[in-house]
């Protein structure tokens, strides 16, 4: 609890850098990362990080220095050089683009790696914490180092609200910008340029191996929140900055805990929870409305039951036993009670003495769905020609989910018939 | 008759194959007309190329007799409805109000008289009420109206719609023919790719008749016969074929030079 207070009391100054830096670049990046997804370029920002690291190391070995900007620098130069590389290769030989991202981003890793262990083993002293670039640094922010990265951030935000109308038609429909005359090789420098700015940044705090994470994944949980592009990348800006704040929490409670690594690990439970919990999009809310279709054509068909009794014995409100319902129809006991409930929840049918019958509501309802039944096995006979012996099944489907207005469609469409293939009778409700 | 798009011996070729030989005609100004032939035919890439997309191989086209750059403003693309990923998170509006977009405009916000505009030409396609509308809960009509409305609202003197009666209920086919009327009415010229031969002769003025090489280009009533016909649509040339292939394997050029 004292954690707790002293961490959000952000007295200790590097708890404020850290906190502050986390939470600037995990938003910047996700605002970047949002055009990536849309253009479905997910994991050429995975490259980037990775072409990053031997721009850092020569950068360092140029100027000797470990100044944030200078191997900001020499990271722009080398993560630009892997974009060109991958676009060369996809398009002036064979190779599909994944191909040429991968062979890409391996190769100019190991070319990474070899030049940071080059450094470690040269004895020069100012190199000790350049293999942080690897798994990032979070915890060790400085000052200067927020300035920079704040800097840097505030640039990419005001670059995407200047272009932000032609990167969204670049998004979405690039041959229509460059017929209407936009200088689409222009602003997609511009964007690749954010881009590698981006990750150059973020590497800094979760490093390489985790930076495609910081781009991609605010993106991919904000689709399932909203249809707005500038509702999405604010969204996604919000998750990269609430991950940075717990992610920099996490670790400041538990010192042992690096930061990145639970920057990314809040990062997925919030794309996770999006695609589960989301309205509308989301897996949840897609069972629930399996659930219901199920329920409707469940309850349905147990009023379907009622009306095919009746017919055959010429009385609708006999009452029936669960055994002499169960007999007309393949359907489980657990079933057929579960749908009984619900009926009699909704005054469809009722209970008595043990038996049931079915209440003028239920019967009126229960028509519905056989008239709709027998009129679309009249379309499928009248329209696509199908033999009667072969429109049953596909009418037992099709007969839950007509709307009231297909349903006089149909009907005027057919001129109201009144018996169906199979010259059973087709009930209209007298209103 | 005036020109609207004139071609002079354009060859284009799509992954180092042409597709399009030598292609050679003139479409005039204030018509429908209707760029027909058989899957393959390098309709598609005649537009592009037509559009700036496609680099040709050789040869140039003229629009109002000026270079594309000269006159872009004037021409409007209805791209392939298909060439779109429709789950892109944007409503009907901010689709439509794209063809309000100009290189001019760079920087500046969308302004209230474009999305008077966007919403007009939104009205034309039957399509404003559904300007709130998530693209992605479109019917496959229902995109391709907003595409002619992101047109429409870009304004134009020249239209190039790619394959716009595909996959479309009857109300759209209707929506998009009214159109094409009053477009011409007004003077406008409209170029459409087309691969249904049933409907061309009743949709369209003038027809360039395409087998990856020019077969026939003119007024309907020529084109529409027996033995152009057979030609356009009774398969590719052979030996064509083979020498487009063999240029490919080869990797060589179509021309000596440029």
């Amino acid at each position: 609890m004292n954690d707790l207070f002293q961490f959000f009391s952000f007295s200790d100054p590097n708890v404020r850098y850290v906190t502050l830096g986390t939470m600037v670049l995990a938003a910047t990046a996700a605002m970047v990362g949002s055009f990536s997804f849309l253009r479905k370029r997910a994991l050429v920002g995975d490259a980037i990080a990775h072409s990053i690291l031997p721009g850092v190391c020569l950068a360092f070995m140029v100027s000797g220095s470990k100044n944030p900007l200078v191997l900001i620098i020499g990271a722009i130069i080398t993560g630009w050089i892997s974009l060109l590389v991958i676009d060369g290769i996809s398009r002036t030989t064979k190779l599909k683009n994944d191909a040429a991202i991968g062979i890409v981003l391996s190769v100019f890793f190991g070319l990474g790696i070899l030049l940071l262990t080059s450094i470690q083993h040269s004895g020069n002293a100012s190199q000790a914490g350049l293999d942080k670039f690897l798994f990032g640094k979070a915890a060790s922010l400085t000052k200067d180092d927020i300035i920079t990265f704040s800097s840097i951030g505030i640039v990419l935000i005001i670059v995407v609200l200047l272009f932000y109308k032609e990167f969204k038609l670049i998004s979405f429909n690039p041959d229509y910008a460059k017929v209407i005359g936009l200088p689409v090789k222009f602003l997609e420098f511009i964007l690749a340029t954010i881009t590698v700015l981006a990750v150059a940044v973020g590497i800094q705090a979760v490093g390489v191996v985790l930076m495609a994470a910081l781009l991609i994944t605010p993106a991919s949980g904000a689709r399932f929140w909203t249809h707005r592009l500038g509702n999405m990348i604010v969204i996604a800006m919000v998750f990269g900055a609430l991950s940075g704040f717990f992610g920099s929490y996490i670790s400041y409670v538990a010192p042992n805990m690096p930061t990145g690594p639970w920057v990314v690990m809040c990062l997925s439970i919030l794309a996770i929870g999006s695609i589960w919990f989301a309205p509308k999009r989301g897996m949840l809310a897609k069972y629930k409305i399996q659930a219901e279709n199920k329920k409707k054509i469940l309850v349905e068909n147990v009023l379907k039951l009622f009306y095919h009794l009746g017919e055959s014995s010429n009385n609708f409100e006999a009452e029936r036993s669960i055994d002499e319902l169960l007999a007309t129809r393949d359907l489980r006991k657990i079933e057929l009670n579960r749908g009984l409930q619900l009926l009699r929840k909704d005054n469809s049918v009722r209970l008595k003495e043990g038996n049931w019958y079915i209440t003028s509501k239920g019967l009126n309802e229960a028509k519905r769905v056989i008239k709709l039944h027998r009129l679309w096995e009249m379309y499928l006979n009248q329209r696509l020609k199908l033999e009667p012996d072969h429109v049953h099944n596909d009418a037992e489907a099709i007969e839950h989910i007509i709307t009231p207005e297909l349903e006089k469609q149909l009907e005027k469409e057919l001129n109201y018939p009144i018996k169906d293939p199979h010259e059973s009778i087709i009930p209209y409700n007298k209103d | 008759m005036k020109t609207a798009i004139e071609t002079h011996n354009l060859t284009v070729s799509y992954n180092r194959r042409p597709v399009l030989w030598n292609i050679d005609f003139e479409i005039p100004k204030g018509q429908i007309t209707g760029i027909i032939g058989p899957n393959g035919s390098g309709k598609t890439t005649l537009l592009k190329a037509i559009m700036g997309l496609l680099k040709p191989s050789s040869g140039y086209t003229k629009l109002f007799n000026k270079d594309l750059n000269e006159v872009r403003e004037k021409i409007s693309y209805v791209p392939q409805r298909e060439s779109v990923d429709w789950d892109f998170p944007a409503s009907v509006m901010d689709i439509v109000l794209m063809g309000r977009y100009k290189s001019s405009n760079l920087f500046k916000r969308i302004k209230q008289s474009d999305r008077d505009i966007a919403a007009e030409a939104l009205e034309k396609v039957n399509m404003l009420e559904y300007s709130d509308r998530q693209i992605s809960q479109l019917s496959g009509g229902q995109q391709q109206r907003v595409f002619i409305a992101r047109s429409l609202a870009h304004g134009a003197d020249l239209y190039i719609m790619d394959e716009p009666f595909v996959g479309v209920d009857a109300a759209t086919e209707e929506a998009i023919l009214n159109l094409l009327t009053e477009m011409k009415n007004q003077g406008k010229t409209v170029v459409v790719v087309h691969h249904d031969l049933q409907t061309a002769k009743d949709y369209f003025d003038w027809i360039v008749l395409l087998n990856t090489r020019l077969v026939a280009a003119g007024p309907k009533e020529e084109i529409f016969n027996e033995k152009l016909l057979q030609e356009a649509y009774g398969g590719k040339l052979n030996v064509l074929s083979k020498v487009g292939e063999l240029i490919k394997e080869k990797d060589f050029p179509v021309r000596e030079r440029k």
